[in-house]
């Protein structure tokens, strides 16, 4: 591959697609679709993500505005946690009344 | 070889067939897309709707079969009759033709089916008030979904412009029979059971005006030509799609999977 082509210009952006099984609950990260433009994208998103009765509400964002970490700072940024288990709050006695946390 | 069956065509049986006919041709026509539509996204959603509409087609079968009283039930009523014996809209039954036609018919047969529903909900058959109930949140994607689709092509590059203007000429001579009202109409109209299709020609036109003005694009005149669906005369390709459709209850009657 030393002959890299730019995407096309005619091939539609990639969209990241979020759904909301129930209410109450946070959007899940639950694949991605291309289409050529928002109202596209949600109702795509509709067509190929909800179709079992798996949400309320759907969000997509642009693929390419999302800002991600670099696998390569992977070493560096979490590995450092896994020798921390003070930091876990299982230290301390929770009164009976404080549940699920 | 399983044999036709023969229809009992009072007005409310045939009122019926007409809606899930025309339910039940337009899901198969649009599931021929099923792995040929332009992407995978769109291959999907047209997919889906396919199955509303058969699902809606079940449905309304189903209730004809026991209104009519010979105990058919949705797959005899589906499967077994002549082709005379269909009421479908002409229009549904075309080949499927290109992107650009599917979408165009799509959109003019789910804005009919919206507000066919939203009279529906209010009829005097309580069981057809469910199904309606149900059904028109299905048509109402339907109609935004392919209206979308119009607009895209219309207002997109100059082939796309050139596909939708094409399937319009195509496609708007059959309007006018979804609007000639008969005795089959009066006879529901008078019993409750549902609107005449006439009363829903002016709300059609106003959102099918609306769809088109978006799309930039000229309804066009009307012409004579009258297309007789509905009273059970088919185009030519009515029945290469019940062959199509029959063959595997026709060869093995009672079939199921």
């Amino acid at each position: 591959m030393t002959n890299p082509t730019p995407a096309s210009a005619a091939e539609w952006p990639l969209w990241e697609v979020f759904v909301r099984s129930r209410s109450g609950l946070d959007h899940k990260h639950c694949g991605s679709l291309h289409a050529a433009d928002p109202k596209m994208a949600i109702q795509m998103a509709r067509d190929v993500y909800t179709r079992r009765q798996e949400g309320t509400s759907v969000w997509v964002v642009r693929s390419d505005q999302i800002v991600a970490s670099d696998p390569a700072d992977k070493d560096m940024y979490f590995d450092p946690m896994e020798d921390k288990v003070y930091r876990h709050p299982t230290f301390y006695k929770l009164p009976g009344s404080v549940d699920h946390m | 070889m399983q044999a036709s069956i023969a229809i009992e065509s009072t007005p409310a049986v045939q009122y019926l067939l007409r809606l899930g006919d025309t339910c039940l041709i337009l899901g198969q026509r649009i599931a021929e897309w099923s792995g040929h539509a332009p992407i995978l996204e769109e291959d999907i959603a047209l997919s889906n709707m396919a199955l509303d509409l058969i699902g809606q087609a079940r449905a309304v079968l189903t209730h004809a079969g026991r209104i009519e009283g010979l105990g058919h039930d949705e797959d005899q009523l589906a499967f077994l009759r002549d082709e005379k014996d269909y009421r479908n809209l002409t229009l549904v039954e075309l080949p499927r033709g290109d992107f650009a036609f599917t979408v165009l018919r799509n959109a003019m047969v789910a804005t009919l089916m919206k507000l066919l529903w939203e009279r529906l909900r209010d009829s005097s058959d309580a069981e057809l008030a469910g199904i309606a109930g149900k059904a028109v949140k299905e048509a109402r994607y339907h109609q935004q979904h392919a209206a979308d689709w119009v607009v895209r092509l219309g207002d997109g590059t100059e082939e796309s412009r050139r596909r939708i203007e094409a399937a319009l000429a195509d496609l708007w001579r059959y309007t006018p029979e979804m609007f000639e009202s008969d005795a089959v109409d009066e006879a529901a109209a008078a019993a409750g059971l549902g609107p005449r299709w006439s009363e829903l020609e002016a709300p059609w036109r106003a959102e099918m005006r609306t769809i088109l003005d978006e799309a930039a694009l000229v309804e066009p005149k009307e012409a004579a030509f009258r297309s007789t669906g509905k009273k059970g005369v088919h185009t030519e390709h009515m029945g290469y799609i019940l062959a199509e459709m029959q063959h595997l209850q026709r060869s093995f009657p009672g079939g199921v999977w």
